[in-house]
């Protein structure tokens, strides 16, 4: 739950949850055997395809929810089930308590939903006098603690056997072993009695089909079945999202479901419902049973363009399960009530602003959500379309101002850091990173050492770099982007080099200015468009056969923010997807379009490894063509377990939350060190900058280069050999 | 279509991994004597007996002590398979039901039930449940034996959309998809059986025809 009222005070327990070490080794270990479950629940089967379905049958049933209410009441009513729908969580809790006090309820059982959780029905239930049960095993840990959940599926994946243990032991009043085996049974026969006394049952549901008026549960301990068989009232409540048409739809949903929650290929148990069942308990032999679907704000969600797919949603938790962030710190810091990628959106909708807004600041933007969502959710897109809300209500940050002003204005951005570059000179001593911090930068910043900028910009040396290239192959414009043009010009140096040497022309656009993401990613979307409109006539000028930068976040804003950032101006949107088709990463450019067969280092082969950049691998979905080169280069190619998790760079997110960025940095380099490479290659100067910076910090044998520097130093030394043999 | 023969091979594979038990019957004769060999052998009130050997509170205690000895619940036979059972049952000391399942709630030994369906790709039983007593048969039994006739698989879900759909039709309908034992991994992501619902699942693939109606 969120309850930290300022930035500062969410910091605060986000260090707190950093400190968790039982936490951060059990969501270590779910980390590791979820990707491997889940490649298993995949194999033979097309995930894209699979979501491709959930996508077109969820938008075809959000755009009619209201003719799907109706259909699903006019069946289920048919058949004697009472249906309504509650516009507001305290609505829906109201009903739930009347139609227990009708029917006379006293205690009531439970199998897991998190809608429930979301209208905090329990803690309204019991203030009533009525005695709730959790009977999904971890539901009723966490329960038993007046804990939320910390994990949608896995809702008490942070406590220990011990804590368990601990706690089975007040409620029993007898000492119980940490064995886990054992505090199951002992959970099954104290839950037992709980079903045989209820007088009502609560459910969720997965599925409300309307064509047939069932509604479709799914669990793995089969706790729903005896909630919806033993007592003589059941109660469902659901978000009125979970409406399809018909058993088809669900199906569809199933076959992914499951395989992507935890890598299972179908849950234990599927419940379908449809009508009121025989049940011994009541007085007629006839269940009584209520479904009420929720509003909350669900329906305005469905009408809202820019978030509509957010209600896509089939709660399978697994953008939480590949999220970064969520691994360092946890379901309670990384969410209200509903959790990971999907809960940072969804509290902004059933919460409101105040929960919501420290949250959405903690995305790092690096695309894993994305692309393992089951309903296609561009996850990171929308949580950061919620942190420009959030500000727009709000106000801005003055520094988010400033720094959007400044880029919007080229000659007055690169003119300071230029002046920067003189100015830190007695922070740097000439090294080529800061060896102090200066006072504008915080201590907590020091976990690695930050690059100094650079004496002269790659801009100020291209009249004198530019080579000559005799009948080119191609043709291309470069892009530096920020960071390589001012802080690791060496990088584009050896690009050009290795161009050059592959007969490929380079020109070098001087109009050019940052790409934007920085200030898009602080909301400042005006400044993005500008300097958005600024790039796409500076790059598209020359009609280079492609554009290509060395920085894949520069590359990937380009193909996915440019098109949608200049829409409203259809001459700039035109070029802008000129642009977007024509950007290459540097990678793809050497790899696939260039003859690399004469290329190989003549030296004894170097152990390599590879870090994936986030906006190259999921970004641009550019997962071999770095990795063949290295391969290519005849270097000796140790693959990294953790090669596609993202380095903890994140831009503006390193200096935002610099206790997760250290932390994801220390994992990201114990794996870099595991695979016993001696070099470190990368696409992105973003993620050099901490990789290298950590790696300095540690003082550890490994020198972290961009794939240009690896394959310039090959390509150096063969030139220089060349020239220097006898013949 | 698929070779029936695959199927079934797919169908043990799938459902042996979330360790099920799949076992080939001749008839009625040798499911009723699997079925009663199973609870005769198994060992009451200990290792599966759900959670007596632990510590539990008062009220749990009260809970284990009420179990009869061994009990064998069957609530789909009709009269005269249900008097062959019996019999099987009776040479063994086992009680068996037919009904009346919600005085059993601490528990039963083994639960007899037919499944209509079974989905090769996922190892699943598809029953159709609307007698409570069946329901009940299928979850408080520490072991779930269903008798699944060959003739009932298909390779997907999807493949029974038609006979789910006239399922759900005849209101009011509760089916399931049944696959291995109940389950959980709550407690530090370890694999448990038997949470709720049965410990064991075992599959008895039936060559007949007829199983809803057994001649014997």
């Amino acid at each position: 739950m969120q309850n930290a009222r300022n930035l500062k005070a969410y910091r605060k327990q986000i260090e707190e949850a950093l400190e968790d070490k039982f936490q951060r080794k059990a969501l270590d270990k779910f980390a590791l055997s979820y990707r491997a479950s889940r490649d298993e629940a995949f194999s033979g089967l097309d995930f894209d395809c699979l979501v491709a379905d959930i996508v077109r049958l969820k938008d075809n049933a959000l755009a009619q929810l209201d003719v799907l209410y109706t259909r699903f009441k006019q069946n289920a009513e048919k058949m004697g089930v009472h249906v309504h729908l509650a516009r507001t969580a305290s609505q829906a809790n109201r009903m739930i308590a009347k139609i227990a006090k009708d029917n006379d309820v006293k205690r009531i059982v439970k199998s897991k939903s998190m809608t429930t959780e979301e209208t905090l029905l329990n803690p309204y239930l019991e203030s009533r006098g009525m005695q709730v049960t959790e009977t999904d095993l971890g539901e009723w840990i966490i329960q038993l603690r007046a804990e939320g959940p910390s994990h949608m599926v896995i809702p008490a994946i942070h406590l220990s056997r011990f804590q368990v243990a601990d706690l089975f032991t007040k409620v029993t009043g007898k000492k119980q072993d940490a064995q886990i085996q054992r505090l199951v049974k002992v959970a099954r026969r104290q839950l037992r009695s709980k079903f045989a006394e209820a007088d009502m049952g609560i459910t969720g549901a997965n599925f409300v089909l309307a064509d047939t008026g069932t509604i479709g549960i799914l669990t793995n301990e089969g706790n729903a079945r005896l909630v919806t068989t033993l007592p003589r009232v059941h109660v469902a409540l659901v978000g009125v999202e979970k409406l399809v048409p018909s058993l088809a739809d669900a199906l569809k949903i199933i076959k992914i479901l499951p395989r992507n929650t935890i890598g299972q290929h179908i849950c234990s148990y599927v419940t379908w419902i449809t009508g009121p069942n025989a049940c011994g308990a009541a007085a007629d032999n006839r269940k009584i049973m209520h479904v009420i679907l929720l509003d909350n704000g669900r329906l305005k969600l469905a009408r809202d363009p820019d978030f509509v797919q957010a209600l896509r949603c089939v709660r399978c938790g697994a953008c939480a399960n590949v999220c970064p962030v969520y691994r360092m710190v946890g379901g309670h810091t990384y969410g209200h009530i509903y959790i990971g990628a999907i809960g940072l959106i969804l509290t902004y909708f059933f919460h409101g602003r105040e929960k919501a807004r420290n949250l959405v600041q903690n995305c790092i933007n690096c695309g894993a959500c994305k692309e393992i969502c089951s309903a296609g959710i561009d996850l990171p897109q929308l949580i950061k379309a919620v942190h420009v809300r959030v500000m727009d209500k709000q106000g801005h940050p003055i520094q988010n101002v400033l720094l959007g002003k400044l880029l919007s204005n080229r000659k007055l951005f690169h003119g300071l850091l230029k002046a920067a570059a003189k100015a830190q000179k007695p922070f740097t001593g000439g090294a080529p990173y800061l060896r102090h911090l200066p006072m504008i930068v915080s201590k907590e910043h020091n976990f690695r050492r930050l690059p100094a900028i650079a004496p002269k910009a790659f801009r100020d040396m291209w009249h004198q770099l530019k080579p000559q290239v005799k009948k080119p192959v191609l043709r291309i414009s470069l892009f530096s982007g920020c960071a390589q043009d001012f802080i690791y010009p060496e990088q584009l140096t050896a690009a050009v080099g290795v161009l050059a040497s592959r007969r490929v022309a380079v020109d070098f656009p001087m109009e050019q200015s940052c790409c934007g993401l920085p200030v898009e990613m602080m909301g400042q979307i005006e400044a993005a468009r500008h300097v958005a409109a600024r790039n796409v006539l500076a790059m598209t000028k020359n009609m280079p056969d492609h554009i290509v930068s060395l920085c894949a976040s520069c590359v990937s804003h380009f193909t996915h923010a440019y098109p949608r950032l200049l829409a409203d101006n259809s001459e700039l949107a035109k070029k802008a997807h000129m642009l977007a088709e024509k950007v290459i990463p540097f990678s793809v450019l050497i790899n696939d379009m260039l003859s690399m067969d004469d290329f190989k280092s003549s030296d004894a082969p170097m152990p390599v490894t590879f870090h994936a950049p986030c906006h190259l691998c999921r970004g641009l979905n550019v997962k071999n063509a770095p990795k063949k080169l290295i391969v290519k280069a005849g270097l000796d190619f140790r693959p990294a377990q953790e090669e596609q998790t993202c380095c903890g760079f994140g831009g503006t997110y390193s200096s935002k939350f610099p206790a997760i960025s250290a932390q994801i940095l220390d994992k990201k380099l114990d794996d870099a060190v595991r695979t016993s490479a001696r070099q470190l290659v990368t696409e992105c100067p973003g993620c050099i900058l901490q990789l290298r910076g950590g790696a300095i910090q540690r003082g550890i044998d490994l020198r972290v280069i961009h794939l240009s520097e690896m394959l310039w130093e090959i390509e150096h030394k063969r030139q220089t050999q060349f020239h220097n043999s006898p013949d | 279509m698929q070779d029936k023969q695959d199927l079934t091979k797919l169908f043990e594979k799938q459902a042996r991994k979330v360790s099920a038990v799949v076992e080939r019957v001749a008839d009625f004769q040798e499911a009723f004597v699997y079925t009663a060999d199973l609870c005769s052998d198994k060992q009451a009130c200990e290792l599966l007996a759900p959670g007596c050997e632990a510590a539990l509170s008062e009220k749990g205690q009260n809970l284990c002590s009420h179990k009869p000895p061994k009990i064998i619940a069957a609530p789909g036979l009709d009269g005269q398979a249900a008097d062959k059972l019996n019999r099987i049952c009776r040479q063994k000391g086992i009680k068996l039901l037919t009904k009346g399942l919600r005085g059993y709630l601490a528990g039963i030994d083994a639960g007899f039930t037919f499944a209509d369906y079974g989905i090769a790709e996922t190892g699943t039983l598809v029953m159709n449940a609307g007698s409570e007593e069946i329901r009940l048969a299928t979850m408080i039994s520490e072991i779930h034996v269903a008798v699944l006739p060959v003739t009932g698989l298909v390779a997907t879900a999807a493949d029974l959309e038609d006979e789910l759909e006239s399922m759900f039709g005849k209101t009011p309908n509760y089916t399931a998809f049944i696959t291995g034992a109940s389950r959980s991994g709550d407690i530090e992501q370890v694999l448990a059986l038997g949470v709720h619902g049965p410990l064991e699942l075992h599959i008895l693939l039936m060559e007949s025809n007829s199983c809803k109606t057994p001649v014997i």
